[in-house]
C-alpha cells in the first residue's frame, strides 16, 4: 500500500529555511514532494456521503447480483478480523455495519477497511467517526482487497 | 579540552545544517569543506535509518544487543540465554523450554561471540549465532524476527568459548571447550588432570534451509584450553582453526603455570576429512545427555528434546584429521584473512603476531615436517609454516579483522590500541589509541571473504571517565572509527549493554527487507490459540483453568472472569488479534510471581497465574497501545477452594 507523506510544520519550516538560506536554489529534497495523489477522491464530494469514495486503493466498485458464496466467506473473515470491535447489529467499540450500504459508498467501505490510518486522518466522515467513537482507532488488519470485497458482499445482507 | 570539543561540536552542527540545507543531492561529501567534520559522519537524521546493523554480545548479561551504525543508537536487546521480564522471555510458558538444559532450567549464561550465517563466505543476514560460555550452549537467532529460535547444549564440554564461528556456507558452527573436563564426566581427583581430562571440539551442523542445528560430531583433543576459532575460506575452506593455551596441562594457578612454554598451538582441524571418518564408521557413539530446544514461529512455542548420544572422533585413530601449528605466547584470537591463505595467531603475552601460511601448512603436512606428536597429533615445524611476523610495537595482541583493501587491524589490550597493518608485507601502517583496554574489534564483514569495511568498532573493557559516572559500575564502552581513508579516525563513543566481547556487522539492506512486521493469525498453530472473539472461553480441568483470551485495541475478551479458586493453576493463553506492525499488547495480572506477557500481533503467549488468596484482582495491558490503552483492563474473581461459584466470563455484557 502506498504511504502518503503528510506535510507538517517542521517540514514547512525547514523548507522555508532552505529557501531563505539558499537563495531559492532548486531543492530536490524528496520531502518537498509531499501530497497525496488519491486525496482528490475525497475532495468536493463530502456533502453527500454516498458519493464519497474515501481515500485508498479502491476507485470503483460495481455491484452485481448477490453472490452467496462470497457472502459466506465474507462473514467468516469478518468474524475473524473485525468482530472483536464491530457487532453486526449493534454499536460496540465501533459502529454496527447493519444498513451501511445505505449510508456509505461501497468504495468508501472498502477503503476504510484497507486504509484506516489515512482515512481517519483525512476523510471527513472517518474523522468524525473517530471522534464519535471515543477516539478508538480503526485497526488496520491488513486484509487483501479480495477479502475486503467479500466482507462488502456480506454487508449487503445486513439490512 | 572539553571546551574545545563542545565548540567543535557546535560548529559541526552548524556545518551539518549548511550541508543538508544547501548542497544538491548526490554531491560528493569528500569534496565538501566539512568532510573532516566528525559529527556529520555519525549523524543520522531523525527518521532516517543507519547504514549498518551491529550485533554485540551481552557478555555476562547473557543477551545480544543490536545497534545502528554509524549512529551507535541501541535498536533492540534480544534475549537469548537470560530471562527478560520486558518481553516475558523465559517467563511465559512458550519460551521456558528454550532455557532447558541437562542441569534443568537455567535463567542465565555468559554470551561472548555473535556470528552471522554465511553463504559463500559472505554474511547473508539469515541467522546469527551466539555462544553460551558457562553452561556450554549455542543459540540461533532468526533475523526476520530478531528472536531466539533455537538453543543446543554441548556435551563433553566445560566453558564454550571458541564458538560459534561458522564455515563458509554455514555447514557448521563450531564450539571448542575452554576448560577441559573429564570425558565422560566422573568423580576423579583434579590432580589426575593429565590422565582423565580431555578437550572436545564440537561441529554443529546447520540445515541449509531451516538452520536447524545438530551436534554432528566431536573431536577429542588433549586437555588444553581451546580459546578461539575461525574457519578457513577460499582455498582453506574445509578447515577450522582453534587456538589453544595451557599446553602445559596445568590445573592450578594458570596465570603462571600456563605460561611456561614458549609456544602453544593452533589446532587445524580438517572437517571434510572428519566427515569422511564419520561416514566410514570411525566415530565412537559416546553416551551422554544434552538438550536441544527449538522454537516454532507458527506454534509460537518452543519444545525440548533430550539427546542421549554423540559421535566422537579420536585423532590418534584418524590420521590427517588434526595438526598442531606452534604459535608463540598463549595465542588468543585466530583470524583468517579474506583470501583464506593467512592464519593470524595473536600471542596475547607477546608484542608480535605470527602469521601462518595455509599453503605452507599443506606443504609441511605433505613433507611430514613435524616437530613431534602429541597424543597422535603431529606438531608441524614452526619455521616451515610461518608466513611472517607482524612487529607491531604494541603489547598484548588479541584479535584481528580485515578490510576490503588488504589491510588487517589488530587490537592490543595492554597497550590499549588498534594497529593497522598490511597483509603480506606485515608492515605497520597506522595505529590509534582505544579508551580503554580494547578486547575484540568488529569491521562489518571483517571476518568474512568480503569485508564491507568503512567502519570499525572497538569493544573496550574499561570505561572509567568516558561518560558521566554511574557509581562503581560503568557500562562498557564501544568506539567507532572511520577506516575508509589511510588514517584511522575516531568518530564516536557509545555505552553498551552488558559486556560485549565480539560483534558482527552487516549492511542494513541485507536484513531490512526481510524483517517481519506481524505474524499471520491464519498461520497460528498454537494449541491454545483463539482466532476470534466469539471463540474466547474459560475451561476448568481439575485445578487447572485455561483462559482462551484475545486482545485488540483496546480491550481483552473476556475482561471479566469469575469462578477461579485459591490454589488454581490459571493459564492465560492470550492471542493478539491485531494484524498490524508494531501493535503488541501486554498482559499483567496482580500477584503473578513471574512477569508480564508481551504478545506480538498474531501471536499467542501464556502466563501462569496461581492465585493465593480470595478477592478480585485486576489485569491490564502493559504496552501503551492506543488512546484507550488506559481503559484496557479487566478483573479476575478468586473464590475459596471448593466454592460452588461456576466459571463465568464476559466482555461488555454478562453472558
Amino acid at each position: 500500500m502506498k504511504k502518503h507523506f503528510k506535510l507538517n510544520g517542521i517540514v514547512i519550516l525547514s523548507l522555508l529555511f532552505m529557501l531563505a538560506s539558499c537563495g531559492g536554489s532548486e531543492s530536490n529534497n524528496k520531502q518537498s514532494e509531499g501530497g497525496s495523489q488519491s486525496e482528490s477522491n475525497a475532495t468536493g464530494n463530502s456533502n453527500d456521503p454516498m458519493k464519497n469514495k474515501g481515500i485508498g486503493p479502491v476507485q470503483s466498485i460495481t455491484l452485481g447480483n448477490l453472490d452467496q458464496a462470497m457472502v459466506d466467506e465474507g462473514q467468516k473473515i469478518y468474524t475473524a478480523k473485525c468482530s472483536a470491535c464491530h457487532k453486526a447489529e449493534e454499536k460496540f467499540i465501533g459502529p454496527a455495519p447493519k444498513g451501511i450500504m445505505e449510508r456509505r459508498s461501497p468504495e468508501w467501505i472498502m477503503n476504510m477497511i484497507l486504509n484506516p490510518e489515512e482515512m481517519v486522518k483525512s476523510d471527513p466522515i472517518a474523522k468524525q467517526l473517530l471522534i464519535d467513537y471515543n477516539l478508538a482507532p480503526m485497526a488496520n488488519q491488513h486484509l487483501t482487497q479480495d477479502e475486503a470485497r467479500k466482507i462488502l458482499e456480506y454487508f449487503r445482507t445486513l439490512k | 579540552m572539553k571546551m574545545k570539543n563542545s565548540t567543535l561540536a557546535g560548529w559541526g552542527i552548524i556545518a551539518l545544517f549548511l550541508i543538508s540545507g544547501c548542497s544538491p543531492k548526490g554531491s560528493d561529501e569528500k569534496s565538501s569543506p566539512f568532510s573532516s567534520d566528525v559529527a556529520s559522519k555519525v549523524y543520522v537524521a531523525p527518521g532516517q535509518h543507519d547504514e549498518f546493523y551491529a550485533f554485540l554480545s551481552g557478555g555476562f548479561s547473557g543477551q545480544m544487543s543490536v545497534y545502528g551504525l554509524p549512529s551507535g543508537r541501541l535498536l533492540k536487546v534480544i534475549p537469548v540465554f537470560s530471562l527478560d521480564a520486558e518481553k516475558g522471555y523465559g517467563f511465559n510458558e512458550e519460551t521456558k523450554p528454550l532455557l532447558q538444559t541437562s542441569y534443568g532450567f537455567i535463567p542465565w549464561d555468559d554470551a561472548h561471540h555473535p556470528e552471522l550465517s554465511q553463504t559463500e563466505g559472505i554474511p547473508d543476514g539469515r541467522w546469527i549465532f551466539i555462544n553460551g560460555n558457562n553452561t556450554p550452549r549455542v543459540a540461533r537467532i532468526d533475523l526476520s524476527t530478531f528472536e531466539t529460535v533455537e538453543i543446543i547444549e554441548l556435551p563433553n564440554s566445560g566453558g564454550n568459548h571458541s564458538s560459534p564461528f561458522t564455515t563458509e556456507n554455514t555447514e557448521y558452527v563450531v564450539a571448542g571447550t575452554r576448560f577441559s573436563v573429564p570425558v565422560p564426566q566422573k568423580d576423579v581427583a583434579v590432580e589426575s588432570y593429565k590422565e582423565n581430562f580431555k578437550g572436545a571440539l564440537s561441529f554443529i551442523s546447520c540445515d541449509p534451509v531451516t538452520g536447524k542445528m545438530d551436534v554432528a560430531f566431536q573431536v577429542l583433543l588433549p586437555a588444553f584450553n581451546y580459546d578461539l576459532a575461525h574457519s578457513g575460506k577460499g582455498a582453506s575452506h574445509g578447515w577450522t582453526f582453534f587456538t589453544c593455551y595451557n599446553a602445559e596441562e596445568s590445573n592450578t594457578l594458570l596465570e603462571a603455570n600456563a605460561s611456561q612454554f614458549d609456544k602453544d598451538f593452533i589446532a587445524a582441524v580438517n572437517w571434510k576429512k572428519a566427515e569422511e571418518y564419520v561416514k566410514g564408521g570411525k566415530a565412537h557413539d559416546f553416551p551422554t545427555s544434552f538438550y536441544h530446544n527449538i522454537y516454532d514461529d507458527n506454534a509460537h512455542m518452543a519444545t525440548s528434546e533430550q539427546i542421549k548420544s554423540v559421535k566422537v572422533l579420536i585423532p590418534a585413530e584418524c590420521p590427517g584429521l588434526v595438526y598442531y601449528l606452534p604459535t608463540p605466547k598463549s595465542p588468543h584470537g585466530v583470524d583468517v584473512d579474506p583470501t583464506g591463505e593467512y592464519i593470524v595467531g595473536a600471542g596475547k603475552l607477546s608484542a608480535d603476531m605470527s602469521v601462518h601460511s595455509f599453503t605452507k601448512m599443506l606443504k609441511a603436512i605433505e613433507d611430514k615436517a613435524f616437530e613431534k606428536e602429541i597424543q597422535g597429533i603431529p606438531v608441524l615445524n614452526y619455521d616451515a609454516i610461518l608466513a611472517g611476523v607482524v612487529k607491531s610495537g604494541g603489547l598484548g595482541p588479541l584479535h584481528t579483522e580485515f578490510d576490503a583493501n588488504g589491510n588487517a587491524y589488530t587490537t592490543f589490550f595492554i597497550s590499549s590500541e588498534i594497529v593497522k597493518w598490511k597483509v603480506g608485507t606485515w608492515e605497520v601502517i597506522d595505529r590509534s589509541p582505544c579508551y580503554y583496554s580494547v578486547g575484540h574489534l568488529m569491521i562489518p564483514g571483517g571476518d568474512s571473504r568480503k569485508p564491507f569495511g568503512k567502519y570499525m568498532l572497538a569493544m573496550n573493557k574499561i570505561t572509567k571517565d568516558r561518560y558521566l559516572p554511574t557509581g562503581p559500575e560503568m557500562n562498557q564502552s564501544a568506539q567507532l572509527y572511520d577506516i575508509s581513508g589511510d588514517k584511522i579516525q575516531l568518530l564516536l563513543d557509545f555505552p553498551t549493554v552488558g559486556e560485549p566481547h565480539y560483534g558482527q556487522g552487516i549492511p542494513a539492506d541485507l536484513i531490512k527487507p526481510k524483517s517481519k512486521q506481524f505474524f499471520n493469525l491464519a498461520e497460528n498453530t498454537h494449541p491454545y490459540v483463539t482466532k476470534s472473539e466469539d471463540q474466547t472461553k474459560v475451561v476448568r480441568e481439575g485445578n487447572v483453568v485455561r483462559v482462551y483470551m484475545t486482545t485488540i485495541r483496546s480491550h481483552f475478551a473476556p475482561d471479566n472472569i469469575e469462578g477461579f479458586q485459591v490454589g488454581d493453576k490459571v493459564y492465560f493463553h492470550v492471542t493478539n488479534l491485531e494484524q498490524d506492525w508494531d501493535v503488541p499488547h501486554g498482559f499483567g495480572i496482580m500477584g503473578a510471581t513471574n512477569a508480564e506477557l508481551l504478545i506480538m500481533p498474531g501471536q499467542t503467549e501464556t502466563l501462569l497465574w496461581e492465585p493465593k488468596s480470595e478477592g478480585v484482582f485486576p489485569f491490564y495491558c502493559t504496552d501503551f497501545c492506543s488512546a484507550l490503552h488506559q481503559e484496557m483492563q479487566g478483573y479476575a474473581r478468586v473464590s475459596k477452594k471448593g466454592s460452588d461459584l461456576k466459571l463465568k466470563w464476559w466482555t461488555g455484557s454478562a453472558k
